[in-house]
């Protein structure tokens, strides 16, 4: 039998590229070319890294299938692909690979575009680093992070995925079968079900309840779980994804009214398509209309075509457009009547087409690389100009730290549409799932805010949490395999009603069992004498199979039997009670009869004939099957 | 009743008794019983049946038909019931027709006694005739009441509330001669019938069914709340007991019938003074009932004007319970002594506040509208405990947007509950804005202004949260400018401006048109105030409020298009509304009458033409420089766009600026009080040729001329008012051409003729003062003003339309089942 292992692959990479620390620290001499200092802080000078998925407690190359659950959580997945000896199957929908595709292109086309010939690592070791301030004497594992990959590691990581469709059931080994269902977070977003004949597990990560693009969040097939694993919270639980797009445009308009630019440090994908539709309604009636909007990646072309074309994977206003038939998409019109233009890079036609005040989507959102970097630097110094933030993963004060001192007014929006607390508390009570299974930290509040016990995961029985490298056995255990019978057999059966409603009937197959499928086939005729000179054919190949004898059931009345024996001839009879039965002593014969509850045994010297006497006189007792 | 109606009558009868004619409409049921009601006033009923003989025999016949409808036999049982109201035609009918009606043979022992229509009729036939005390008689003999008892707890509400309510009647009926002077006989003395009543509420009360309870309690409460006769004194003595007996069980059954019961009597003036007053009771169940049920009879108590000092300081405690509970799960330090100290311990109302979600948000939004409602009242308590209402108040919008630090489990659990709880945030911020009137420490009004600033700033805050956050605002800033010793804005105002105005703009720029309205009002409000204050003008003008303000006026929503016109037309009237139009220039301001003009004759919804006529009557009021510097050419261009306009309330609005227009040319509208004394009326200040003329310049005369044959009633109406007093100012002066003869006003009334009959097209042409004049004085405005007052449908509400309506209807019926077939 084959052991499937399945390894969920929700962990964001991490970056770790320049960190604070006082410029006090000691062996300040030994790694000084690896750190520069900006405002009172000082930074690693490097090459970015990565942080890599956790890789000790589990040795990929044993793990069989992954199954990605949106596009922002497969940005490691060439480091498993390529340098873990994964050999498995990575299952995606077709959206989430696509967009993926373009996330890690972007990155590489970033990084790749200004080539550092060194990585610092001086300040990686261990006497080095716990001398460091926080967070860099913090950062875990450092001696495991890596550069970034290359284009080829990632054609090569994606030709491995598999692509599924919402709804499609995969058969894994027999084992299990896992299905895809809409998260409501993102294009493509999944959650999983994995589940065998008997038992359900939903894993429920970055979902959304909130009518944006995606097609809405599939809530009823995650009923009757017994398991729920639930991750992907929003990062945010405080902030009003609604309230924080208001605040987006409010600053926005102020800053382009007052003659300023606007730069937002986005991801070529996901919230941006929500921020540009809400932008299309709201430039007109602001009186922004001339105001132009650039988006800069070197996937912004595909983006946003991509966007158009995936209409299945859309909410249904959405959908109900392509029918029309006009895009989904209203960014179609802006960039149609030139109010969105897009670039894949700020040199060539970007620098002949810009005009000030005007707004800025580009990445990336760390602020570390790509061409934000350059117009943070151009627009940095006047106040005039806004950065709004919309992307939650990174903090934004640290984003800015080499920056500073910065002039531009910083604004933070933070938009996070994946479920709060209270959708999840309304989310699991719809669902009901037997027993939910969460991180840690949505068991308690905020350590920033611990007053705030709403900002809790609230369900009953109370969620079983756990923390980061922690082993935990599902509180249920497999009692039943689901068995096949041939319909042959089948019709060979005859059921005996021994109660109402539950009738029994003997079997006798041989179990077949290949992948986690288990057949019963009729048994074997009994092996015909074979005329010697005939060839064997394959099919009468089988196992050689004795008579078979009758099952019995029932029980034996001892006052019946002993009567029935003395009938018999037996005299001189002594019945003794035991623990678990009777013993019936023929003192004459100087034979034993031992009745218990699920076995009788006849214990004589020697006398076969006395003893298949017997037999039949307890056989009497007995049905037979 | 006119000879036509009493000769369509026998036919509706005849109609109404006919089993296979079904009325379709019951609506004429009830138009028809208003009807008969209206004629019994004014006639005798019993000659009306006499005269009417058909009346007699529907009323005799329907009873006895198998399969009548519910809708007539209910409306028999009330027409009856209406007939019998009057003692001598009450005995012409009890012999027959009554008992077969309401007694035991009537609809009573039939199936269709089910139908709620039917028992409805039945009670309100019964409380129409039980007028006279031979009704009690009848009453008595037929068993009435017994089944009034058992109808108290009817499955139709409606039926079980007129149960109740005839009840109260029959009471009072029977108690009725006893009422003047003498003194009141002891429950013993008292009519059987009476007896009867009093005796089943006396049951009801000791009964442990709840609802019979609350039938009980809800008969005593109308029956004080109608009856100020002395022997409502001797039932109350008679009944307090069980009253009071009810608020020893536990739970205290029908705790809000007994609130309203408690107050109902502390209210009565016959009571509420007496040595048997309710004090003690009601004191009781201040500390018996639970906080949902207590805070509506605290309240009641504190709004009495006679009460124990001691029971409205028990009553406030209860009422401010809450809050206290709120502000000791969230204080470290002890509070200030008082009724919020924080020191009070009631688990009661901490369990109520920490059951569930809707339980805590229930209580308190209730507590904070119920002080809210107190706080103005003159006998509110005193001293009044602004402080720790203050710090109650902004502790709970600390609570709702995460910011308090609770000191106890509860108020952890309180910060859970309330976090972003939209309704107690409006509650709160209500109660806030109220509490604005006492104002309180420097300290404190900072810590308001600062919550207040944190909830106008804040990205979650819903639209209605902001609107009540401006509201609550708009409050503070005015109570401040009355701070003693204080000229203009207040010091905290002054302060506070400053940080006001940014959010204001991001708000003004919000995607959600709610907020960009309640910010546009909320700057109307504060420029109609302090737009001539230095310091505002200056934060104002410093930031970029106006110019974004002039923006919104294309707005995408037309709402938001009419608060930014009216408050463009308020930020220009006090010469605050635009950037320099040249910086050769700065002093001046583009003006902004052609851009209003613009939405007026283009904006394709009515609210912003409403808000720009508002304006320009405002400015015409005001003598705005734009309007003042050509006035005629400025009402001939708005005159001239407003007759065209679709929406009756801009032209009706126009008649409104006409008559301004008007008021400035001939003097002002006097008041129309007959007893103010007539003072000696200034004379117009233009020669009357002068200003007739400047009227037909602006065609102002064929403006309202057209506007008195308008299609929408208040429109003409005000056209005729307007007209009248021209007319009347104008009549002083006789006629300037008398000497030239009769002007030639027939082309006029040629064309008002056509209006009239519905050819608007056509324009008036220019004409001639004197013509106009003429024709003014020819049209029969006062006739016209008395033919607008009348409903449109005074015709179709008459006796004669109605009952042909029925018949028309039944006739209609006919035809369709003849289709049928």
């Amino acid at each position: 039998m084959q052991c499937a292992q399945i390894q969920i692959n929700h962990d964001y990479v991490g970056l770790r590229t320049r960190h604070d620390f006082h410029p006090q620290f000691p062996s300040f001499a030994t790694c000084s070319k690896e750190l520069k200092e900006c405002s009172g802080h000082v930074f690693v000078d490097s090459v970015p890294e990565f942080c890599l998925p956790e890789t000790e407690l589990i040795d990929l190359s044993t793990v069989d299938v992954i199954l990605i659950s949106n596009y922002h959580c497969m940005m490691a997945l060439p480091y498993i692909t390529e340098h873990t000896g994964f050999s498995g199957t990575v299952y995606a929908t077709e959206p989430t690979v696509q967009i993926g595709r373009l996330l890690m292109e972007e990155l590489v086309n970033f990084i790749e575009r200004v080539p550092k010939a060194q990585s610092a690592s001086l300040w990686k070791n261990k006497d080095i680093q716990r001398l460091l301030p926080s967070p860099l004497k913090d950062a875990v594992e450092v001696s495991t992070w890596r550069r970034c990959y290359t284009m080829q590691e990632v054609n090569s990581a994606l030709s491995k995925i598999q692509l599924v469709g919402y709804s499609q059931k995969i058969e894994l080994f027999g084992a299990v079968q896992v299905t895809p269902l809409s998260s409501g977070y993102a294009l493509g977003s999944s959650n999983w079900i994995i589940q065998s004949h008997y038992e359900k597990v939903s894993y429920v990560s970055g979902s959304s309840l909130l009518t944006t693009h995606p097609q809405p969040m599939d809530q009823a097939s995650l009923k009757n779980s017994d398991v729920l694993v639930l991750t992907g919270l929003t990062q945010i639980p405080t902030a009003n994804p609604d309230g924080m797009v208001g605040e987006f445009c409010s600053n926005l308009a102020l800053t382009v009214r007052n003659g300023g630019n606007v730069l937002v440090p986005c991801y070529p994908s996901g919230v941006i398509y929500d921020l540009l539709e809400c932008l299309y309604q709201y430039i007109d009636s602001a009186g922004l209309s001339s105001v132009p909007l650039y988006f800069i990646s070197p996937v912004a072309n595909s983006s946003l075509e991509f966007s158009q074309i995936f209409a299945e994977w859309l909410c249904h206003n959405k959908q109900s457009k392509v029918y029309l038939p006009e895009p989904p998409f209203p960014h179609a019109e802006l960039i149609q009547t030139n109010k969105l233009k897009h670039y894949p890079s700020i040199h060539g036609d970007f620098s002949n087409d810009f005009r000030q005040p005007c707004v800025v989507f580009t990445g990336h959102p760390s602020l570390r690389f790509g061409d934000v970097v350059h117009f943070m630097e151009l627009w940095g110094k006047s106040s005039l100009n806004t950065v709004i933030f919309t992307e939650p993963d990174f903090s934004y004060l640290e984003a800015l730290a080499p920056y500073q001192p910065l002039a531009m007014k910083c604004i933070y929006c933070p938009i996070d549409t994946r479920l709060n607390f209270i959708q999840v508390s309304k989310l699991l009570k719809e669902v009901q799932p037997l027993h939910v299974v969460c991180p840690e930290q949505y068991t308690q509040p905020p350590p920033a805010q611990s007053h705030r016990t709403d900002l809790v995961i609230d369900c009953q029985p109370p969620a079983t949490s756990y923390r980061r490298a922690e082993v935990l056995t599902l509180p249920f255990k497999r009692r039943y395999e689901r068995i096949e019978i041939m319909p042959e057999l089948a019709d060979s059966l005859v059921p005996m009603e021994i109660k109402p409603g539950i009738s029994l009937a003997t079997v006798s197959a041989v179990l077949h069992t290949k992948d986690n499928k288990h057949v019963l086939q009729p048994p074997p005729r009994p092996a015909q004498p074979t005329s010697g000179k005939k060839r064997k054919r394959v099919s009468d190949d089988v196992p050689d199979c004795k008579v078979l004898k009758p099952l019995l059931s029932g029980s034996i009345p001892v006052e019946q039997f002993v009567q029935t024996l003395e009938k018999h001839g037996f005299s001189d009879i002594k019945v003794e009670d035991t623990a678990k039965g009777h013993i019936v002593l023929l003192q004459e014969a100087e034979t034993l009869i031992q009745i218990e509850e699920d076995s009788t045994h006849i214990i004589c010297d020697n006398d076969e004939m006395l003893r298949v006497r017997l037999r039949d006189l307890v056989l009497k007792f007995l049905q037979k099957f | 009743m006119d000879h036509e109606c009493a000769r369509l009558l026998p036919a509706v009868c005849a109609v109404l008794a006919d089993p296979r004619q079904p009325v379709a409409d019951d609506t004429c049921l009830e138009k028809l019983l208003d009807w008969f009601k209206t004629v019994t006033e004014a006639e005798s009923s019993l000659l009306l049946l006499q005269e009417n003989p058909c009346l007699l025999e529907l009323l005799s016949h329907v009873p006895t038909l198998q399969d009548v409808s519910a809708g007539v036999l209910s409306f028999s049982l009330r027409l009856a019931g209406i007939f019998a109201a009057q003692e001598d035609c009450f005995q012409y009918l009890q012999v027959e027709l009554l008992p077969g009606l309401f007694g035991a043979a009537g609809p009573l022992s039939r199936a269709v006694w089910a139908v709620p229509t039917v028992r409805s009729g039945w009670i309100q036939g019964l409380r129409s005739l039980a007028q006279h005390p031979s009704a009690l008689h009848f009453l008595a003999d037929h068993g009435a009441v017994d089944t009034v008892f058992s109808l108290q707890g009817d499955a139709s509400l409606f039926v079980a509330s007129a149960a109740g309510q005839l009840l109260v009647h029959i009471l009072a009926l029977s108690m009725g001669g006893r009422a003047e002077g003498h003194t009141c006989p002891q429950g013993d003395d008292w009519p059987t019938c009476a007896q009867k009543i009093v005796g089943h509420i006396e049951e009801s009360l000791c009964s442990t069914d709840t609802s019979r309870v609350t039938q009980a309690l809800n008969v005593l409460t109308t029956t004080f709340g109608r009856c100020q006769s002395p022997w409502t004194e001797v039932l109350w003595e008679q009944l307090s007991p069980l009253v009071a007996r009810l608020l020893e069980r536990d739970p205290v059954p029908a705790p809000h019938p007994l609130v309203d019961l408690l107050l109902c009597v502390a209210r009565s003036p016959v009571l509420g003074s007496s040595d048997l007053g309710p004090w003690e009771m009601t004191a009781q169940a201040l500390s018996r009932l639970g906080p949902t049920q207590a805070g509506p009879l605290a309240l009641g108590v504190l709004k009495l004007h006679l009460c124990p000092q001691a029971l409205r300081t028990q009553a406030f405690g209860v009422l401010l319970q809450p809050l206290a509970c709120v502000l000791k799960a969230t204080t470290q330090a002890p509070g200030l002594p008082g009724l919020l100290d924080g020191t009070s311990e009631d688990s009661v109302v901490a369990d109520a506040l920490l059951s569930s979600k809707s339980s805590c948000v229930g209580l308190l939004c209730r507590t904070l509208a119920h002080l809210e409602e107190l706080q103005p009242l003159p006998q509110h308590p005193s001293p009044w405990p602004q402080v720790p209402l203050l710090r109650a108040v902004v502790t709970i919008l600390r609570l709702c947007d995460g910011s308090a630090v609770p000191a106890s489990s509860v108020g952890g659990c309180l910060c859970g509950t309330l976090a972003g709880c939209v309704r107690v945030q409006r509650a709160a911020l209500d109660f806030l804005g109220t509490l604005s009137q006492g104002m309180g420490p420097q300290e404190q009004v900072t810590q308001v202004f600062a919550i207040l600033l944190e909830y106008l700033e804040r990205p979650d805050s819903s639209p209605m949260v902001l609107k009540k956050a401006f509201q609550a605002t708009l409050r503070w800033l005015l109570s401040s400018a009355r701070t003693p010793g204080c000229s203009g804005l207040g010091p905290h105002a002054v302060l506070f401006l400053p940080e006001l105005f940014p959010v204001l703009q991001k708000r003004l720029c919000s995607p959600c048109w709610e907020v960009r309205d309640s910010a546009l009002e909320f700057l109307t409000q504060l420029s109609r105030h302090w737009g001539g204050q230095a310091d505002f003008r200056h934060v104002l003008l410093e930031s970029e409020v106006p110019e974004l303000t002039q923006q919104l006026l294309q707005d995408p929503e037309s709402y938001v298009r009419a608060s930014a016109v009216t408050a463009m037309g308020e930020l220009s009237s006090r010469g605050l509304h635009a950037t320099p139009t040249s910086p050769e220039q700065p002093e001046v301001q583009q003006s902004l009458l052609p851009e209003f003009l613009h939405i007026l004759s283009a904006d394709s919804e009515g609210f912003p033409r409403r808000a720009v006529m508002q304006v320009f009557t405002e400015w015409l009021r005001g003598g705005h420089a734009d309007v003042a510097r050509d006035t005629e050419r400025f009402m001939a261009t708005v005159l001239q766009v407003v007759s065209r306009d679709l929406d009756w309330e801009v032209r009706a609005q126009g008649l409104e600026l006409a008559l301004v227009f008007l008021g400035q040319t001939l003097g002002q509208p006097g008041p129309h009080c007959p007893y103010t004394v007539t003072l000696p009326k200034a004379a117009p200040p233009s020669p009357l040729t002068e200003v007739l003329g400047a009227l037909c310049r602006v065609r102002l005369f064929e403006f309202a001329f057209r506007a008195l044959f308008d299609c929408d009633r208040p429109v003409a109406q005000k056209s005729c008012d307007l007209l009248l007093f021209l007319r009347d100012k104008t009549a002083p002066y006789g006629s300037p051409w008398e000497a030239g003869g009769s002007p030639d006003s027939a082309s006029v009334e040629a064309a008002l003729q056509r209006w009239q009959a519905g050819e608007q097209g056509q324009p008036l042409g220019d004409l001639e003062p004197e013509a106009m004049l003429a024709t003014l004085r020819s049209i029969d405005l006062e006739g016209l003003r008395g033919t607008l007052a009348q409903g449109s449908d005074h015709v179709e509400k008459s006796p004669q339309s109605l009952l042909r309506d029925m018949l028309a209807t039944v006739g209609i019926l006919q035809e369709n089942q003849a289709d049928c077939y």
